[in-house]
């Protein structure tokens, strides 16, 4: 085939672009899997019973904060990550502060506690759960924002799968501070942020394969 | 050509393109044929060794320029954009290639995109009509009626019967089959 013939075909009929497509494709993706993922933990979970009390708790407000800003800070890299040549800007740091900051908190936590409280700081009653069911709640909002990122144009896949991953952990762990009983800074540190681990890896591994264009 | 004559071409071909976007065809037509030419430049530079990929490569370049379009953020320069998109394509290839053979390919300097052109063509292996005929019809009349024959979208459902919706939404999907398929045989 001629080239010019395929730039004919390419530049005939209706070849408007709707505004903000990139984003509109983002929200979509990123907001049904969501969705999802609130309906598997009313379905399958349940909510905290204790949640009233909790939420008086200004450890249950820091733990949201922690999830809501790795939400927004991952969102910002999968969507910078979508689109080709786009400069990553502040997002990687915006990712790393709040882990840092729960880190910090978490040793402040564990070297100010009493010896014999250490190890209930850390694994609390639910460690042994608590990365696996967010891994679990990641599952729709992983293949929501994977479908919304392969739509897009992504160059670094393993990267943007990552990225897209950290995204659906991020908010399943949001999701799941809904059921989660724990308010421990160290728990939060080690299991909230292995439960968001497993789905950025899985993420990487199949980026280069499902998101190639 | 200098930066300055880079800096034209960037401001006039982006122009183009936004008004691509807006649904000015003859525009978008110019942009992309203008830049078949650079792109063909840029891959010919690149491809020393394997001539005969060069057509194919900028075919699906460009097919992914199109198809992608709507990533391109306005506030951004186009030569970036265009530049980002061309790198990709040329390292799939040679990954596709890279069991086949070792290239020593030099891939960065995006500064001379658009300070040379060729247009001379050479034949890409490419066949639509096979292509084509791989679809199915649900994507390939909507591309034949409105992309081949030039009908409008209205036009086009009435000839197949198809919904307003199902055509355009035909054409989008049948296009990055198309992409899929420009991948495979290449």
């Amino acid at each position: 085939m001629k080239t010019d013939d395929l730039v004919t075909l390419l530049a005939s009929g209706n070849v408007a672009v709707p505004r903000h497509a990139l984003e509109r494709r983002m929200i979509a993706g990123v907001v049904t899997g969501s969705l999802g993922s609130m309906v598997m933990l009313f379905a399958l979970l349940g909510v905290n019973p204790e949640l009233l009390a909790a939420v008086r708790m200004p450890m249950f407000w820091v733990k949201c904060l922690f999830a809501a800003s790795l939400v927004l800070a991952s969102l910002l890299m999968a969507a910078r990550l979508s689109r080709p040549a786009a400069a990553l800007g502040l997002a990687p740091a915006a990712l790393a502060s709040p882990l840092l900051a729960m880190g910090l908190l978490a040793m402040v936590s564990l070297l100010t506690a009493a010896p014999e409280q250490r190890a209930s700081l850390l694994f609390g009653q639910t460690w042994t759960v608590c990365p696996l069911l967010i891994a679990l709640l990641a599952l729709p909002v992983f293949v929501g924002t994977l479908w919304s990122v392969a739509g897009l144009a992504p160059t670094h896949l393993r990267l943007a799968g990552a990225a897209s991953g950290l995204l659906s952990g991020a908010i399943a762990a949001l999701v799941y501070c809904l059921h989660c009983p724990e308010l421990a800074a160290p728990f939060v540190a080690v299991w909230y942020v292995l439960g968001m681990a497993v789905p950025s890896v899985l993420g990487a591994l199949l980026g280069p394969r499902l998101l190639r264009w | 050509m200098n930066d300055g004559q880079a800096d034209t071409t960037e401001q006039r071909l982006r122009a183009l393109l936004l008004e691509g976007l807006d649904g000015a065809g003859p525009a978008y037509h110019a942009f992309l044929k203008e830049m078949t030419a650079h792109l063909r430049a840029y891959f010919r530079r690149r491809l020393r060794g394997l001539p005969d990929e060069v057509e194919d490569l900028l075919q699906e370049t460009l097919l992914a320029l199109h198809n992608q379009r709507h990533t391109y953020d306005v506030t951004q320069p186009l030569t970036a954009w265009v530049h980002a998109i061309a790198r990709y394509k040329l390292i799939d290839l040679l990954r596709r290639r890279a069991h086949r053979e070792q290239l020593h390919v030099p891939l960065d300097d995006h500064d001379t995109l658009f300070t040379s052109a060729d247009l001379d063509a050479a034949d890409a292996r490419h066949d639509l009509a096979l292509y084509l005929e791989q679809l199915p019809s649900r994507q390939r009349l909507p591309i034949i009626h409105m992309k081949l024959q030039g009908l409008s979208v209205s036009e086009a459902a009435a000839l197949t019967g198809m919904s307003e919706s199902a055509i355009k939404v035909g054409v989008h999907r049948g296009l990055k089959a198309l992409a899929a398929l420009f991948g495979a045989h290449s």
